[in-house]
């Protein structure tokens, strides 16, 4: 299977083979755009083997950022902080729980909103209580991304999820959309707690603990929103030049993610539609048993076999909705976050090389420009350390975040596999159990009839 | 297509038997003893039949069917399909079976067999054939009544009207029956020279007509209810049954998607690769499962779809009944008024209208002679309709208990075959479910892998 063949040439030569193709596959069954993912997220479980050797233990300093320096901890010389940057998340030592819940619909003069109650429970020092009780709209998420991202361009930030599904919504808040996206922000701010550095954004503290007023007023620091477009316009131009520059590894990460991100949106698709498949199927199923009812009112012989038969099909039909029920809890928003995540992902992988590109305009500015020689070599120096920090920050989170991915994919297929095992061992033991009886009742009967046909 | 050479000592005897199939003659050669028609899913194999007729016991076969082209009676080409009978009896002493015959017929022929038996035996519930024309369909199927599976589907549902036939103990009697299955040319002069279709009843056939039916049969007013309901719910199911094979269906094909993709992604994986690989494989294998799962609910939905028209033959002969009943009442009205008229005309009382007794009263008595001569006519017109009368009420007697018997035996096949049928569709879904569990356990164990 042509498969394999890429699989095995990929392993051997550490380079994904360039098989992958933009287009849509030709499947059997036409896949459908995403009509939004009716997904509930369960609580975050990390599943690591490995003992992490490194965990420092950052102070409050640290996650105060300078808006300038892009450098996600203590700068001191690159070793140390290359050291800094290998770590694992400890299970055991996780010391922030988050809830989300009771969405709340909020109506003004000037618009409809949604807010959420967010529950923190901690033993951290460095929070003043040990419980918080906040109530946040989706906006201030939108806000406490942006802060993570300015603090850590080169780190992979979780991602939210979607600020509308176009397709298929009739209103902007209808329950199962609500619901799906109250599962996602706590995953988001899950993810933010047990990732090593950004638990530690001062951000993220005030988004936890702080009220309404309080948070407004904290936002109201920091670049404007100007400021902010100004530099994107920049980055573009620049981070086409840092493609050019990249190193190896970053091109290797970055064509694993261009293939990941493609094979994942097409998972999602395919998961949603089975779904879908499912839903159908169950809803047809809904009829079938009581047709069989119906019948056995007419059958004075046959009643016994027919309501047997209706039995086995509404059992089968309630074992269906239990599976997709199943699907959308754990399957369908694992793959959709990491739709999400891919896209951040590819996100990182530009702004490091808008790092890189930076750095290499003004070395080049040096090679021709013989004006300002001291200045310039000044300024490459710190954006050498710059880029240094930002690779180093990007390999590891790289590699937590894979690790990561891999666990969680594992886990999301595996539960899959699970509930579909579940789901035939039910309806086999209901068909059985009705074979065993007719067979049972057959077997009286016809020795009533025939007594000499031995 | 060769002829077993014919051993004069094994030839199968005619039953001595009218063709024509009279009630007494049917009565007569009735046999109590069921034999046993086992269907088998989609072999084609044929099954035992003990039969009276053959004097010893046949295997009927459909083995084949074959597209041809040939000239109709417009004289215009048309495709067709034609299905091989193979006629085999079979030796008591070693079980050997050996051909004696075998020759082709297509499904107009069949039909017409079929209507030869409904008027010759209409008391009789007439097994019914597999239906012309594809419905139910879902989406997979074709309704082309040369797609390959409907054609393996009705060669199928042939067979199992042939031997249906064959194991009635009263239609396996039948001259033309024997004919259908032994003799290829001129079998349809044959038939078409009994005259069958002058026989046949339009009444019986016409949909709006409704017999004024003052004293039907209870059991067959009931029997009329029963049939419809049966049909009208097996439909149902039926269609249910369509729209869910069709579900389950996608369901099954969406996930050979996730076949592709996993092999896809497995080439970028260095750890998780081969499990993804081998996961994708099983998804494969899951959703070509769907195929055979649905082929073989195909037959369990043709099982339900010949009781389906076997309501139709049912209703049949409730309006044979009724028809007959209407017949027998008209009759006996028809007796009544004229013994009243002759009462009237010799008695001299007017209690009845008649055009005739008007036209006496505006222009004048009749003559003493010609009263006498009506009376005369009348009485003799009484006679003969007592005579019909006393008969009607012997055949419509006869009629009633013929049929009824039929119809006992009809509905102990039915209790068997149909609670066979849910047994066996019990067995097709632990099939599936166990396919199921072994495939998700395959997968679970090579994503657990991953």
């Amino acid at each position: 299977m042509e498969g394999e063949r890429l699989a095995s040439q990929a392993r051997s030569s550490g380079l994904p083979a360039g098989g992958a193709t933009a287009e849509s596959p030709g499947v059997d069954a036409p896949l459908l755009g995403s009509s939004g993912s009716s997904a509930l997220l369960q609580a975050e479980v990390l599943d690591l083997d490995e003992d992490e050797d490194d965990l420092e233990v950052f102070s409050k300093d640290a996650s105060l950022m300078d808006m300038n320096s892009f450098s996600p901890m203590m700068p001191t010389s690159p070793l140390s902080m290359i050291n800094q940057v290998k770590f694992e998340d400890e299970p055991d030592l996780k010391d922030l729980f988050i809830t989300v819940d009771e969405p709340e619909s909020h109506v003004t003069t000037i618009e409809t909103f949604i807010t959420y109650r967010i529950i923190t429970k901690t033993s951290r020092g460095e929070f003043d209580s040990s419980e918080f009780e906040v109530r946040r709209r989706y906006q201030d998420f939108l806000w406490l991304k942006g802060k993570l991202e300015e603090a850590h361009p080169t780190l992979i930030i979780p991602p939210l999820p979607e600020k509308f599904i176009v397709k298929g919504m009739v209103e902007r808040f209808n329950d199962d959309f609500i619901e799906t996206r109250r599962k996602a922000l706590q995953k988001f701010l899950n993810r933010i707690a047990d990732h090593p550095t950004l638990t530690f954004n001062e951000d993220f503290k005030v988004f936890l603990t702080a009220q309404a007023w309080e948070l407004s007023s904290h936002k109201k620091q920091g670049p404007g929103l100007l400021s902010r477009m100004g530099q994107t316009v920049r980055a573009v131009a620049l981070s086409m030049r840092g493609v050019k520059s990249r190193p190896e590894e970053f091109m290797e990460m970055n064509n694993f993610i261009e293939i990941f991100s493609q094979k994942i949106n097409l998972i999602d698709k395919i998961s949603q539609r089975i779904y879908k498949e499912e839903r159908e199927y169950s809803d047809e199923m809904k009829e079938y048993g009581p047709i069989h009812v119906l019948w056995s009112a007419s059958e004075e012989d046959l009643v016994d076999s027919l309501r047997g038969v209706a039995r086995c099909l509404d059992q089968c039909c309630k074992a269906t909705e239990k599976r997709m029920s199943g699907l959308s809890e754990a399957l369908l928003p694992a793959v959709h976050e990491y739709v999400l995540y891919s896209e951040m992902v590819m996100g990182v992988m530009k702004r490091r090389d808008q790092i890189q590109a930076e750095l290499d305009s003004k070395v080049e500015a040096l090679t021709y420009k013989k004006a300002d020689t001291d200045l310039l070599i000044e300024e490459i120096g710190k954006l050498e350390d710059k880029v240094e920090c930002a690779n180093n920050a990007l390999k590891a989170d790289w590699e937590r975040w894979k690790h990561n991915m891999q666990n969680d994919i594992k886990s999301a297929f595996t539960d899959m596999a699970e509930e579909n095992i579940h789901y035939y061992e039910q309806c086999l033991a209901t068909w059985e159990s009705f074979l065993a009886s007719q067979t049972d009742l057959h077997m009286e009967e016809t020795s009533e009839d025939k007594p000499e046909s031995h | 297509m060769e002829q077993a050479p014919r051993d004069p000592e094994r030839q199968l005897q005619p039953a001595p038997l009218e063709p024509l199939g009279h009630p007494d003659a049917g009565l007569q050669a009735a046999v109590s003893e069921e034999a046993e028609g086992a269907r088998d899913e989609g072999s084609g194999e044929g099954t035992m039949t003990e039969n009276n007729f053959w004097l010893k016991k046949i295997e009927i076969n459909v083995s084949e069917a074959e597209k041809r082209t040939g000239r109709n009676a417009m004289n215009m080409q048309e495709t067709y399909t034609a299905y091989l009978i193979e006629t085999r009896s079979v030796e008591h002493t070693d079980g050997q079976s050996v051909l004696t015959d075998s020759l082709w017929r297509r499904y107009s022929e069949f039909e017409l067999l079929r209507n030869y038996l409904l008027v010759y035996y209409p008391h009789i519930v007439v097994p019914p054939l597999p239906e012309k024309r594809a419905e139910f369909v879902w989406h997979k199927l074709s309704a082309d009544n040369m797609d390959p599976d409907f054609v393996e589907r009705r060669r199928i549902g042939l067979e199992n009207f042939l031997l249906r036939v064959a194991s009635h103990p009263i239609l396996c009697r039948d001259k033309i029956f024997y004919l259908f299955l032994t003799q290829e040319g001129n079998w349809k002069e044959t038939v078409n020279e009994t005259g069958f279709q002058l026989k046949a009843d339009s009444r019986l056939k016409a949909l709006n007509a409704t017999f004024r039916v003052k004293n039907p049969d209870k059991r067959f007013t009931e029997l009329k209810h029963y049939s419809d309901e049966l049909q009208s719910v097996i439909s149902h199911l039926l269609r249910v049954r369509a729209r869910v094979a069709d579900r389950l269906y996608g369901v099954y094909k969406v996930h050979g998607n996730y076949g592709r993709v996993f092999s896809e992604w497995s080439a970028i994986e260095k750890e998780m690769g081969d499990g993804l690989q081998s996961a994708g494989h099983h998804m494969d294998v899951y959703a070509s499962s769907i195929d055979d799962i649905l082929e073989d609910e195909e037959h369990y939905a043709d099982q339900l779809k010949e009781y389906l028209f076997y309501a139709e033959a049912l209703r049949a002969v409730c309006r044979k009944h009724e028809l007959m009943q209407y017949d027998l009442e008209m009759a006996a009205q028809d007796l009544a008024s004229k013994k009243q008229q002759c009462e009237e005309l010799a008695t001299g009382t007017v209690r009845t209208f008649s055009l005739k007794g008007m036209t006496t009263k505006l222009f004048g008595q009749e003559t003493p002679e010609q009263r006498e001569a009506r009376i005369k006519v009348l009485e003799e017109q009484i006679s003969e309709g007592e005579q019909q009368l006393k008969s009607k009420n012997l055949e419509g007697r006869e009629f009633v208990k013929n049929a009824w018997a039929d119809i006992e035996r009809f509905k102990e096949q039915k209790n068997h075959d149909l609670k066979e049928a849910l047994i066996s569709y019990a067995v097709m879904q632990i099939s599936m479910c166990k396919k199921g569990i072994q495939v998700w356990t395959n997968a679970k164990e090579c994503f657990s892998k991953m």
